[in-house]
């Protein structure tokens, strides 16, 4: 009997918390939005999230077989790249360009830099920057939602931040908001990717998150707080400032983009520059660059300060003199 | 540093034994009790193999300034003098004594002399008394203060944040007595002005008898604390209680505290009283493996199998079994393991709650460096262990972590942090003895 025993180093208890059911809690906190996004674009949305999430799950499953490492898959993390990545298109991408952004996000972004916790950048959001680059003309299609679909000129049809720098003043913008209201933009009763939309779905997320303690406030409120204040500042003008910050992908961005763990600073201190950081990189591509929105790139481009934050935010040992 | 004081884990309690009052356990068949039961160095056998001992009489004195004496826990004969593995895995002396089941106390126990400062420390140093809390730290040397005005306050450990452990608990609701004896010999010798005992707010029946005991001196002050882990670690402890960061590589006594277990006091005031050194322990029995979880009064040196046998064996197979709380205990090979000095329980585990998770990627959630109490950062410390170069292991102050294992706990990828820091602690001594000896060496050339 007493050869039994196993010796281990302590702590003899862990926590109920585990990678799988972090990246299940996410994938819970995602639905809303991903049903919203069928709401609002129809099947197609469904069909896409499927698309993507299959096309991770085997991606990942290939990958680690290939080179003879204990499969991952279990662990969900592909669910999430894959549910936020087909989150991240518009409703009416062609599936082959679907499963070729899954590719870019598994193997490329992810596998390749070592698998889980080992990749650099968010795989969903460099997969979607190279889909934007490379399939320009069915990544930036401004899809209008099913329920307008019908009384607008789809051809003409505009996402908000592609009509909103005209000003206030312009008849477009004047015409945009008769036609949009600012509860269709909580709501997500506009074009975009065909889970960006609804900021309210997306807020239902939020505070699952919150609640399950998956993430902490600092980074989505001070992502979408400053986003809201740079506009304010620019345009001078509140319900400009609303418009742009419920435009383009700022709450998903926020909530589940910004907040990913590997590719973000661990401390408070950290997560704040972080977010900071990533609402004037908007801003500044939103004002003065020439691409309409900018929060893909400016999670990427934070998502590589991120090991320099991460190393200027760490707390101070307790009582730690210096060496 | 966070306002609220330094925040913990909350970690199952599972105090399934804190009301039951300790059983004194039959008197063991042999005891074994080993020579290093204290940080230190390992006390000097005084006996010889035949010789008969009573309870109480010294079988091993203290082996330098750092040191502790070790009592006699049974009479009876002295059957063996040899060595056994001990449960860091090196070797140790141990006396066998094999008991005559009379308990006959030695004719060296009397109550101890006490009438000044010198002769209370003495008599701590004479008792055995090491920090029960589960250090071990000699409790004399705690006490031997050049300066006493620079005491400003002594922190009684009544935490107890490990799950399962009840012992203290039960030290403060049945012995209050002996804890308020104690902390007036410290008021009388050491000039101890204030005493803080700090509880965690899972024990209101402790705070309660505390709470009793500052009415009838107002220099106590209790101080209930969140129920979250390791308020009973010292740092912690003192800046919760006081407000104090005691500074890496620095004692309490450097920022005018003390800090000592509330069982320890009561010992040394029972010490005081009776002249019986240290001689058992009183330890909590729990676990997933147990048949009859209970708090058991047992003779230091009777081995584990004999005390959980007074709590009915086993009704599932343990799979794993320690000393001490599942959060910092020691999982041990046997069952022929003794109970020492600073064993405040020992649990067994069945097999569901044995086998821990496979360890996977670390996915940097950051609950770990926001966790940890020291604030530390075990994700850098793991690449700092793997780059070997010892100039980043010390940077990363890994020198500071009292492996208390929050940072495991909170872990959704279970990695071994704890584990990870132990080596990273030593490659750190192994630097720095090596990069003294070359300082030695170049002042030597010069």
């Amino acid at each position: 009997m007493e050869n039994n025993l196993i010796v281990s180093v302590s702590p003899h208890v862990h926590g109920k918390r585990t990678t799988s059911n972090v990246m299940l809690d996410v994938v819970i906190a995602l639905l809303p939005a991903a049903i919203a996004g069928v709401v609002i674009f129809g099947i197609n949305a469904a069909i896409l999230c499927a698309v993507c999430v299959a096309s991770c799950v085997v991606f990942e499953f290939l990958f680690t077989k290939l080179c003879h490492r204990r499969t991952t898959v279990g662990d969900f993390s592909a669910v999430v790249t894959g549910l936020l990545l087909a989150m991240n298109v518009p409703a009416t991408l062609p599936i082959w360009q679907a499963v070729v952004g899954s590719f870019i996000a598994i193997v490329i972004v992810k596998c390749l830099f070592g698998g889980l916790g080992c990749n650099f950048a968010n795989p969903a959001i460099t997969a979607r920057v190279v889909m934007l680059i490379a399939f320009t003309g069915t990544m930036a299609a401004a899809v209008p939602p099913k329920a307008i679909a019908d009384s607008v000129d789809v051809a003409t049809y505009a996402t908000p931040l592609s009509v909103l720098p005209a000003g206030l003043e312009s008849e477009t913008v004047t015409a945009f908001m008769e036609q949009t209201s600012i509860m269709d933009m909580f709501l997500g009763v506009r074009g975009g990717a065909l889970g960006e939309t609804s900021a309210a779905a997306l807020l239902i997320g939020f505070v699952y998150l919150l609640v399950r303690k998956v993430i902490t406030w600092h980074t989505p409120v001070v992502f979408i707080g400053a986003v809201f204040a740079l506009a304010f500042a620019i345009t001078g003008d509140m319900t400009m400032a609303l418009y742009y910050t419920l435009s383009g992908g700022t709450f998903i961005g926020a909530i589940f983009m910004a907040t990913d763990y590997v590719t973000s600073p661990s401390t408070a201190k950290g997560k704040i520059v972080f977010a900071l950081g990533c609402a004037v990189i908007t801003t500044l591509i939103r004002f003065f660059g020439s691409y309409p929105e900018g929060v893909s790139f400016s999670i990427l481009f934070m998502n590589i300060l991120n090991p320099y934050i991460d190393k200027w935010t760490m707390k101070k040992p307790f009582g730690g003199v210096k060496a | 540093m966070s306002f609220f004081g330094i925040k913990g884990v909350h970690v199952p309690h599972r105090k399934h034994t804190a009301d039951c009052h300790p059983e004194r356990m039959p008197i063991p068949k042999t005891v074994v009790i080993p020579m290093a039961q204290h940080i230190g160095a390992p006390a000097k056998p005084v006996v010889n193999v035949g010789d008969t001992v009573g309870v109480g009489q010294i079988i091993g004195e203290a082996a330098g300034f750092i040191s502790a004496p070790v009592h006699a826990s049974v009479s009876g004969t002295v059957k063996k003098i040899d060595t056994m593995a001990n449960s860091n895995g090196g070797t140790m002396t141990a006396i066998t004594i094999e008991s005559d089941g009379e308990m006959r106390a030695h004719e060296s126990v009397v109550p101890p002399t006490v009438t000044n400062y010198d002769e209370f420390v003495a008599a701590v140093r004479a008792s055995g008394i090491v920090g029960l809390g589960g250090a071990g730290f000699p409790t004399f040397v705690k006490l031997s203060v050049k300066d006493l005005s620079k005491v400003e306050e002594v922190v009684l450990n009544g935490a107890e944040c490990e799950p399962y452990i009840t012992a203290d608990t039960l030290t403060m609701t049945d012995r209050a007595d002996d804890i308020f004896e104690g902390i007036q010999l410290l008021e009388k010798y050491l000039g101890v002005k204030k005493v803080i005992i700090g509880i965690e707010d899972n024990k209101p029946q402790a705070i309660k008898a505390m709470q009793e005991l500052s009415k009838k001196d107002s220099a106590i002050v209790v101080k209930p604390m969140p129920a979250a882990y390791p308020q009973g670690g010292e740092k912690v402890l003192i800046y919760n209680t006081t407000g104090k960061t005691v500074p890496e590589g620095k004692l309490p006594l450097d920022v005018g505290c003390i800090v000592m277990n509330v069982t320890t006091l009561a010992c040394i005031a029972e010490y005081v009283r009776t002249g019986m050194p240290l001689v058992e322990k009183c330890l909590t029995v729990d676990g997933s493996a147990v048949a009859t979880p209970k708090n058991v009064i047992a003779p230091i040196g009777t081995s584990m199998k004999d005390v959980f046998d007074f709590c009915g064996g086993f009704k599932e197979e343990p799979r794993k079994v320690m000393y001490g709380g599942p959060m910092m205990g020691i999982a041990v090979p046997t069952l022929d393991e003794p109970i020492l000095k600073n064993t405040n329980a020992i649990l067994a585990f069945n097999d569901k709650d044995a086998t821990l998770p496979d360890e996977t990627p670390c996915i940097h959630c950051g609950n770990c460096i926001n966790h940890c109490p020291l604030n530390l950062n075990p994700p850098a410390i793991a690449k700092a262990l793997a780059s070997g170069d010892g100039a980043e292991i010390a940077k990363t102050k890994v020198n500071i972590c009292m492996e208390c294992g929050a940072c495991v706990f909170v872990c959704p990828a279970h990695r071994m942090i704890v584990h990870r820091n132990k080596l990273a602690k030593a490659e750190l001594r192994a630097y720095q003895t090596k990069l003294a000896e070359q300082k030695k060496k170049e002042e030597e050339n010069k």
